[in-house]
């Protein structure tokens, strides 16, 4: 019994930890409260859920205000509807979404979805449910830049967890929140595709609107590289984007295999036969 | 329903138990093939645990297995809603496909092979009753579901006694959806039935499912009330205790409630009901399945407005004395009335009939007033209809018909509240086969799109004379329909409007070979059965001035129509304006109290059945009115129920085959020949009921019908 016990408590821990992990951004009050290691499972505290998927109204973000595409957004907007027959217009929903989402600095508000459903004649509740279902749409303000660190189990082997402390101390704020010059939210992401690179941070640059938005990775990183570029970054340089150590994805330390050419047999030769 | 889904689980209980004794093996033909011409074509055989089963092709393996007599455990699916496929409960086991198959979500294909009893069958449903109750509380004690909870019933069958699930319940914030429904979020397992039923039957999108993982919750995002006039039949649809009747709250449990199968009379379809009583108390209303008026759904009032039962209650017979109303004797009211009554001479004797006026009553004070030498009768609100051809006060396409329809005409009605159940309807017709649904009265919002053609009597002269386009679209049309509201039937220039519709029914060919598509959509249970019987004011009596009015449960009369120096006598059960306004109260029953006759928009009877007593020294109507007459020295022939319904029967044959619709003749272009034509206003049409909530002495009184009023967004 005591082996399943402590069976299930690391499966728990590993489970909240990875609950833990939520890209989208968490209020102090919100966040989960992870426990430590020592207290058994029968005393554990409370869950929080870690993510509000109910709309609170604030000032800024109310269904009482309208939201208008720029006029420079206008274009794209109509290229993005344009990629859909009329009739299944509502297919548009993430893309306009994310372009939303862009032009309000990375914030996507209640007013934003509204009309973003009434340009594509839905009901608002079907542009909410999309909005909730992704974790990449910011329904709660970001900074300009909104850095992400890779949290699944390659970059966790590899050390993503010592970039997010080095970050966090850095910044002297917790994961999901934004320092107070409004600069940086620290938040996570889970596997974006760039393991063989890992660990790596993603980082959404919100400073000059739809149009120079980027969405860039930060590849191979040590907590030293990733403090560099993020002050780079605020001091408004362009730091290297991808692999700090390497041109791609090669080895680091040159090839090690294939390194003649095949002995074949090679292909026939269809005209031969 | 509940009983419907409960029993359905319980006889999966017995069915589980009792696949042992599976019968030999024999072909069961699938209920819509049952006839002795053989089965159609498109068929398919598949073997559901060892028994060949022959479905419509295209069914789905639930309903294979359905038709093979062999309950399959469920919570998303649901006959009248879109497949979701997302509780997972309805797994059964398909010969060759590598696990187990969602049947409600999987067509079925020739010769498949369906087991339902496998071992692999048990513990994969086993398995998701165990994940769906990993995270649903543990609080059937204190649920308002308990003892007609699915998810209660089938973990009696599917779940453990212990979970593996150590970890803390997810809390989930409960959600305000206005008076009526009552959520507690951390119950619901998310089958998305509410956010179907709302998306799909109701039409008002505002449900949704939000978040993702074990974050996902149900609800509307943004801080807004459910509004909709069927938004209770969530409270049917939610297999588990989420959503929960707010009034009904912690008043009864179901198992301690009497079920009596009645009509409802809150508007003029009689959707079918069941009361539900404990001791003398209506605690509930829910729906009974009526495929051909209200399938399974009822509107909000006719589920909640019965507290108005409890409230407003005449209970003693009541006089007129110094200083207001003072309880009296039977003997004294009816000697005050005998009284008044000897001072007028016949036509100054009337008698109006109210909105939930029953035909038993109606035919007792229709004899009355004949025997006392008067033809002084009418139904309030109908000044000018003539009642000589049923066709022509009638829904004719019948409730279900109004689904056949492809080009409807809609004229000073508002279905969505009028009638929500037959919106309902129409919305389908409109959304899924297509049909084009045109207005003309004030602008509607009826939840799909509708045609606004003009706001009156213009615009009907105009479609009349073929100069309007939709004139064009209705003529075109294989099955035209126009829906005459009780807001027009009840204008001044009411007659003259239904001769210009008549025409133009005439030529659109609204009514045809095995169509009729004329169609009156009354407002009131009690108008048809007034017509039915004649309840109509003589040509004699249209000129008298009343001396003494008899309001059979007539709340909403016309001024005019009550003199001011009239002695008054109301009969029935609330004080509303009726009984403000009488010199005399009698204290009728209400609808859950007797049996008695009510007669929908479509012509067809149906009886309600007592649930309960009647409060006080409250009678059923028709026994004041037979008392009365005795003291009036004009005794009615009729001394118990039977006998007055072989009177109505004798009156209107119709009445005695009840839950039935009686075809009627449509006399082509005849039946306002003898009219001269009118002139009509231009006053814009607009619809009779101006409050959903609030339309007749019961939801008036009802105070669920005023919170919902006050939360009404106009
Ligand atoms: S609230 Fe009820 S009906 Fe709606 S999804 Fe939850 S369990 Fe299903
Ligand atoms: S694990 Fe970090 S990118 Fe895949
Ligand atoms: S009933 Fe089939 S998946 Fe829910």
């Amino acid at each position: 019994m005591a082996i399943r016990r402590s069976m299930f408590h690391c499966a728990q821990l590993i489970r909240k930890s990875a609950l833990a992990s939520s890209s989208v951004p968490q209020t102090a009050s919100t966040a989960l409260k992870v426990q430590s290691a020592a207290v058994p499972i029968f005393q554990q505290r409370r869950w929080y859920a870690d993510i509000l998927n109910q709309h609170r109204d604030t000032p800024t973000n109310n269904s009482a205000l309208a939201f208008e595409f720029t006029e420079k957004n206008m274009p794209k907007v109509n290229e993005i509807i344009s990629h859909y027959p009329s009739n299944y217009k509502q297919s548009a929903v993430i893309p306009l979404l994310d372009l939303a989402q862009q032009q309000g600095n990375g914030h996507l508000t209640v007013q934003a979805m509204n009309k973003v459903a009434e340009m594509l004649e839905i009901a608002p509740m079907r542009v909410y449910e999309v909005a909730t279902f992704y974790t990449m749409f910011n329904r709660t303000p970001v900074g300009k830049y909104h850095v992400m660190v890779c949290g699944t189990t390659p970059c966790m082997i590899r050390g993503s967890r010592e970039i997010e402390a080095a970050l966090a101390a850095h910044w002297g704020i917790k994961k999901g929140q934004t320092t107070p010059d409004g600069m940086f939210t620290l938040g996570e992401m889970e596997c974006m595709g760039c393991c063989v690179n890992a660990p790596q941070i993603t980082i959404a640059d919100y400073t000059k609107g739809a149009d120079g938005y980027t969405y860039n990775y930060y590849e191979d990183l040590t907590p030293e590289s990733a403090i560099k570029i993020v002050d780079q970054l605020k001091k408004g340089e362009t730091p290297k984007v991808g692999s700090q150590i390497r041109e791609t994805c090669e080895p680091v330390g040159g090839l090690t295999t294939l390194l003649e050419p095949p002995p074949g047999p090679y292909c026939r030769d269809l005209s031969q036969a | 329903m509940f009983g419907r889904f409960s029993s359905a689980a319980r006889t999966l209980t017995r069915a589980s138990t009792s696949r042992v004794f599976v019968p030999p093996p024999q072909v069961v033909v699938g209920a819509k093939f049952f006839s002795s011409t053989p089965p159609p074509v498109d068929t398919i055989t598949v073997t559901v645990d060892g028994s060949p089963v022959e479905i419509p092709k295209g069914s789905t393996v639930l309903h294979a297995c359905e038709t093979a007599g062999v309950e399959i455990p469920r919570f998303c699916y649901h006959q009248r809603l879109s497949i979701a496929g997302n509780c997972r409960m309805c797994l059964v086991e398909v010969e060759k496909a590598p696990k187990p198959v969602a049947s409600c979500a999987m067509p079925a294909m020739p010769n498949m092979n369906i087991k339902t009893t496998t071992p692999l069958v048990k513990k994969a449903r086993e398995g998701v009753m165990e994940f769906l109750l990993a995270n649903h509380p543990l609080d059937c004690p204190i649920c308002d579901q308990g003892g007609e909870c699915d998810l209660q019933d089938q973990a009696m069958v599917f779940g453990s006694d212990r979970g593996r699930f150590v970890e803390t319940k997810r809390g989930v914030e409960d959600k305000e959806l206005g008076p009526l429904v009552k959520t507690v979020m951390t119950r619901c397992i998310h089958c998305t039935r509410c956010v179907r039923f709302a998306k799909e039957v109701a039409g008002v999108e505002d449900l949704g499912t939000t978040g993702r993982g074990r974050d996902t919750e149900i609800g509307t995002y943004v801080s807004k009330l459910f509004r909709s006039e069927m938004s209770g039949n969530v409270i049917d649809l939610c297999p588990v205790g989420a959503l929960t009747s707010k009034p009904y709250a912690f008043t009864a449990r179901s198992w301690e409630l009497k079920k009596t199968e009645s009509v409802d009379v809150s508007d003029a379809l009689g959707s079918n009901i069941l009361v539900d009583t404990k001791g003398t108390e209506v605690m509930r209303i829910t729906p009974r399945l009526n495929e051909e008026i209200n399938e399974e759904w009822i509107s909000d009032k006719a589920r909640f407005q019965y507290d108005g039962l409890k409230r407003q209650r005449i209970d003693v017979p009541m006089a007129k004395a110094a200083g207001g109303l003072a309880a009296v004797s039977w003997e004294e009211a009816f000697e005050k009335i005998a009284e008044a009554v000897s001072k007028a001479s016949k036509d100054e004797i009337k008698g109006i009939a109210g909105k939930l006026a029953d035909a038993e009553s109606i035919v007792a004070m229709k004899d009355l007033l004949n025997r006392l030498g008067s033809g002084n009768h009418m139904c309030e609100g109908f000044p000018t209809l003539g009642a000589d051809i049923r066709s022509s006060y009638l829904m004719n396409s019948s409730i279900v018909g109004v689904e056949d329809a492809d080009a409807i005409l809609l004229v000073g009605t508002n279905p969505r509240v009028e009638a929500p159940v037959l919106n309902a309807r129409l919305r389908r017709a409109c959304l899924s086969t297509g049909a084009t649904v045109a207005n003309v009265g004030s602008p509607l919002n009826l939840t799909f799109p509708v045609e606004e053609l003009g706001m009156g009597a213009a615009t009907l002269k105009e479609l009349d004379a073929q100069s309007h386009p939709f004139f064009k679209t209705m003529k075109e049309a294989a099955n035209p329909m126009i829906v005459v509201g009780a807001g027009l039937v009840g204008r001044e220039d009411g007659l003259a409007l239904l001769q210009t519709l008549h025409s133009l029914a005439e030529k659109t060919g609204v009514v045809g070979e095995g169509w009729n598509g004329f169609n009156m959509l009354h407002d009131s249970a009690g108008r048809v059965a007034g017509l039915d019987l004649g309840f109509l004011p003589s040509e004699s009596a249209k000129k008298a001035a009343a001396k003494v009015v008899f309001l059979l449960n007539s709340d909403d009369f016309d001024e005019a129509d009550v003199p001011a120096d009239a002695f008054v006598v109301y009969v029935g059960s609330h004080g509303d304006k009726g009984a403000t306004r009488a010199d005399v109260i009698l204290p009728g029953a209400a609808y859950t109290e007797k049996s008695s006759t009510y007669v929908n928009t479509e012509g067809r009877p149906q009886r309600t059945k007592a649930a309960v007593a009647p409060i006080g020294q409250a009678r059923d109507d028709w026994t004041i009115v037979r008392a009365l007459s005795e003291v009036l020295g004009a005794s009615l022939p009729y001394d118990d129920l039977n006998a007055v319904r072989a009177r109505l029967a004798e009156v209107a044959p119709h009445m005695e085959r009840t839950t039935e619709v009686e075809p009627s003749t449509w006399l082509n272009g005849s039946t306002y020949a003898h009219i001269p034509a009118g002139t009509t206003s231009d006053a814009p049409f607009t619809s009779s009921v101006a409050n959903f909530y609030m339309t007749d002495a019961v939801s008036r009184a009802s105070v669920t019908m005023a919170k919902c009023t006050s939360t009404k967004l106009t």
